[in-house]
């Protein structure tokens, strides 16, 4: 029973990496790529540690090893690790690419460039 | 004040990174270790973290960041990464960067709501300015190029974070 719950949780994780994976082909630019390759990697991460998680504390109740619990809390400790620096991050690279630059591909509005524009901040 | 909120909370991630040494508790060593270690990085971060530091041990906070991080937070995410991976299946995309104005007052509430708006996708905050209470946002659809506030893009994120960063 516990075994199709850790399945399904790496099989939504695979679907998403994949589909992250995927994104950078499709996407056209660099601020869109970033959507796809932080984000639905991110939510695809947090089902894989949610898998180690089942099945640590499973094991936990079966064998009573305390490795088990180690793997689990490591394992909950990475992930909150993932979800702080991962935003971070990815903001870090687009107003990086942005202040370098790169235009955003088929913008319908970039209010951040007008903002740049009047106040003068010109490249 | 800040000391002492660096020196728990390293302690407490000393004691969740080493349990299990003795049975599932922690052997005298991994403590003694964990203080040491935590004193010193309490001492050394003391001008580093700001003033506020109390707030992290006020336990109705912390309550709230895990009533958010599971509620409103996840289902965000779960809602936004589905229309993602229609939007990558699909192609459809119309990106763009809008201004959001916001009604924030200190710089933790900006570091929540952005934060918050980045890990949703769909939605990836390029820059914060509290000077003129407005996020630029990169944003994958745009539905409206002049959003009145930030709720079109990140629904009740706002409140959560002007609650939870005062």
């Amino acid at each position: 029973m516990i075994e199709y719950i850790i399945y399904a949780f790496l099989a939504i994780n695979i679907i998403f990496n994949l589909l992250g994976s995927f994104s950078l082909h499709r996407f056209p630019d660099v601020y869109t790529r970033l959507h796809g390759a932080t984000k639905c990697t991110t939510f695809g991460t947090i089902f894989a540690v949610l898998a180690v998680v089942v099945h640590a504390l499973n094991q936990l109740r079966i064998t009573g090893d305390p490795k088990y619990l180690q793997m689990a809390l490591h394992s909950v400790v990475a992930l909150i690790a993932l979800l702080l620096t991962n935003p971070t991050g990815a903001h870090a690279i687009a107003k990086a690419a942005h202040l370098s630059g790169v235009k955003p591909a088929k913008a319908v509005i970039d209010a951040y460039e007008e903002k740049l524009t009047d106040r003068g901040e010109s490249r | 004040m800040s000391f002492i909120v660096v020196f728990m909370w390293s302690f407490v991630l000393w004691l969740a990174l080493t349990a299990g040494t003795k049975g599932m508790l922690w052997s005298a060593e991994e403590l003694a270790a964990g203080v040491v270690f935590s004193l010193i990085v309490g001492y050394t971060t003391r001008n580093v973290v700001g003033e506020k530091a109390g707030r992290f041990l006020s336990p109705s906070k912390w309550v709230g960041f895990i009533v958010y991080s599971l509620g409103p937070l996840f289902w965000g995410m779960v809602k936004a990464n589905l229309d993602v991976a229609y939007r990558v299946i699909t192609g459809k995309i119309k990106p763009g960067i809008v201004r959001v104005p916001v009604e924030l007052e200190n710089d933790a509430q900006y570091t929540i709501l952005s934060n918050s708006i980045t890990l949703t996708p769909g939605t990836l905050t390029i820059d914060a300015c509290p000077e003129e209470k407005a996020l630029y946002v990169h944003w994958i659809y745009v539905r409206d190029e002049h959003p009145k506030s930030s709720e079109p893009i990140s629904g009740s994120f706002e409140k959560w974070a002007r609650r939870l960063g005062k």
